[in-house]
């Protein structure tokens, strides 16, 4: 493997992603809002206005919901009731949706660097370097999977002042990050651009536009998405047993996408029509 | 691609003709192992492209047919990145680059993004990339396309230094017949991926041009009478002659009709100042190939 054309690919893909406005909007935006504004709001609102999601009804509710789980209900029993909407909302809740920002950052630059390429036509210079088709493959990846976990790393730094900050006067201490979101971080955050990389290859190969393969590969979103309504219907709660074993099924997948996709991967395919 | 062979000698400029879709570009995608064959072999540069792609890649160049320069880029990143995905040695980069900006007059504006240059300083910079390397084989598809005729002059003076100087080889496929018949050693067209003719530019218009354009100069006050002797030999002289700037433009059917021709017109008691065949080139071989193509079809 020739790590110098490898970095040369990396280097030119973010550098590509870096000066475009309509992927680096979303990349930004997005975990500044879910990551930055959205605790405070969390522990603002109600104290601000008469907000329905904690009103005294509510507040019942919630508590039904983690009543049907026992085991939630006995990590949750070490704070006080005024502390336990929070601790829910920006611990629990907010667990998948932090999911979402590696694997969307990972399918926007894989949607770029492979369909964006092509339709801008400058993949066909690439292929003619003497990079060989698992460099090119490689190189792709670790462009998207850089700039994902860069993201993914000072969101989560970013969520761990904001939370802290934003839950201060009800918590009284640095309550974040639990041991779940730590195995989060380390285990599962890591796995997830490779999901998004891996289908986002497949996609690509037929896709003709950056718009095309964006659409298509967005789709992979929608697991995590199964995810929060599974949590908010009470079936299920990010335990750190559970993120274990969503790292793991994770990690296979990359594993399965990876091999898959280097044994698909040609250069003749990635050139336009 | 259909049948096609052919072999190109190191130091040769070759030239690639054939219409848009006759398989050019193809043929290149080929060479360079970018593509796979469904049949066939290939070396290149004593290289098999499919088995040695990268090693081969590593000692060609190629102009695409659109310059696929990245325009979110500059000039310079556009350039150093390419020399990082060549190999070319740490300690040489810059000097190479500054070179090549310099040679494609593109120094002062390295530093801004190609998205704001025009469509020759676009090219000009894709053929710097391609050279970046100093590659022993050059494929240049449409390399003047899109460049002012002073900048097509000094691409075209390029490419014959790199061969007649420098020994190296360059495959060139073009639209442009008179820049190929000026360049090239040898040429081939393609039609519908086959090859339908390969050889020398005189070679090619000896053989397939049969017609021939010759400009006859006459008394003025003569001219009906020429005009009518022309039209009495259907046979030697095809169509109907022109007469622009006072001499009679006519097109024979061969060469071997000129003294015929002639003695017709001395016959005539025409007084015949001057008979001047044009040389048959590349453009009207072109022409009958694809006539004869499309008579077929």
């Amino acid at each position: 493997m020739n790590a110098r054309a490898i970095f040369a690919v990396v280097r030119k893909d973010l550098k590509v992603v870096s000066q475009n406005k309509g992927v680096m909007l979303p990349i930004v935006l997005f975990p500044l809002i879910l990551f930055v504004i959205l605790p405070w709001l969390v522990v603002l609102l109600p104290n601000l206005i008469n907000f329905a999601g904690v009103s005294p009804a509510n507040v019942d509710k919630i508590q039904g919901l983690i009543n049907r789980m026992p085991a939630l209900q006995q990590e949750l029993a070490k704070y006080e009731n005024n502390q336990i909407f929070i601790v829910y909302f920006l611990v629990y809740m907010m667990a998948p949706f932090f999911l979402i920002a590696p694997l969307m950052v990972a399918s926007v630059i894989a949607a770029d660097s492979f369909a964006g390429e092509k339709e801008r036509k400058t993949m066909e210079a690439l292929l003619y370097t003497p990079t060989t088709d698992r460099e090119l493959f490689v190189a792709k990846m670790l462009s998207g999977w850089v700039a994902a976990l860069a993201v993914a790393f000072v969101g989560f730094v970013l969520y761990v002042v904001a939370a802290n900050a934003a839950a201060w006067s009800q918590m009284q201490r640095i309550f974040f990050p639990t041991t779940m979101w730590l195995v989060m971080i380390a285990w599962v955050v890591p796995a997830l651009p490779g999901l998004g990389l891996g289908v986002m290859v497949m996609v690509s190969a037929r896709a003709q536009g950056f718009q095309d393969a964006n659409q298509i590969g967005g789709m992979v979103i929608l697991p995590i998405m199964l995810l929060v309504f599974g949590q908010a219907a009470g079936v299920m709660y990010f335990s750190v047993t559970l993120v274990f074993l969503l790292g793991l099924v994770i990690w296979l997948l990359d594993g399965l996408l990876i091999w898959l996709g280097s044994r698909s991967f040609r250069r003749g395919k990635l050139l336009g029509a | 691609m259909d049948n096609l062979s052919l072999e190109v000698d190191r130091g040769e400029i070759f030239g690639f003709l054939g219409h848009n879709g006759a398989g050019k570009t193809t043929t290149v995608r080929l060479l360079n192992g970018v593509i796979e064959p469904t049949s066939g072999s290939m070396r290149v540069l004593g290289l098999d492209p499919q088995v040695d792609g990268p090693a081969l890649r590593a000692r060609t160049g190629v102009l695409t047919e659109t310059p696929s320069m990245d325009e979110r880029l500059t000039a310079w990143d556009n350039l150093s990145i390419y020399a990082d995905l060549y190999g070319v040695p740490r300690s040489e980069v810059r000097k190479r680059i500054n070179d090549l900006l310099d040679e494609f007059d593109l120094a002062d504006r390295a530093k801004e993004k190609v998205g704001g240059y025009s469509k020759g300083m676009k090219q000009r910079l894709a053929l710097a990339r391609a050279l970046l390397h100093k590659p022993e084989l050059l494929f240049l598809d449409e390399a003047t396309s899109g460049l002012d005729p002073i900048a097509a002059h000094h691409v075209n003076e390029l490419i014959e230094r790199m061969a007649r100087g420098e020994n190296r080889t360059v495959f060139m496929c073009t639209h442009n017949l008179v820049e190929a018949q000026k360049l090239c050693d040898r040429v081939a067209v393609l039609e519908h991926g086959r090859l339908v003719a390969l050889g020398t530019p005189a070679e090619l218009t000896r053989q397939y041009v049969r017609r021939l354009d010759v400009e006859i100069e006459v008394d003025e006050a003569q001219i009906p009478a020429t005009l009518g002797v022309l039209r009495s030999l259907p046979e030697l002289v095809l169509g109907e002659p022109a007469q622009p700037n006072g001499a009679l433009a006519v097109t024979i059917d061969r060469r071997e009709s000129i003294p015929e021709v002639l003695a017709c017109l001395v016959q005539n008691h025409i007084r015949v100042y001057r008979i001047s065949p044009q040389e048959a080139n590349l453009e009207q071989v072109y022409f009958t190939l694809h006539e004869e193509k499309e008579g077929v079809r």
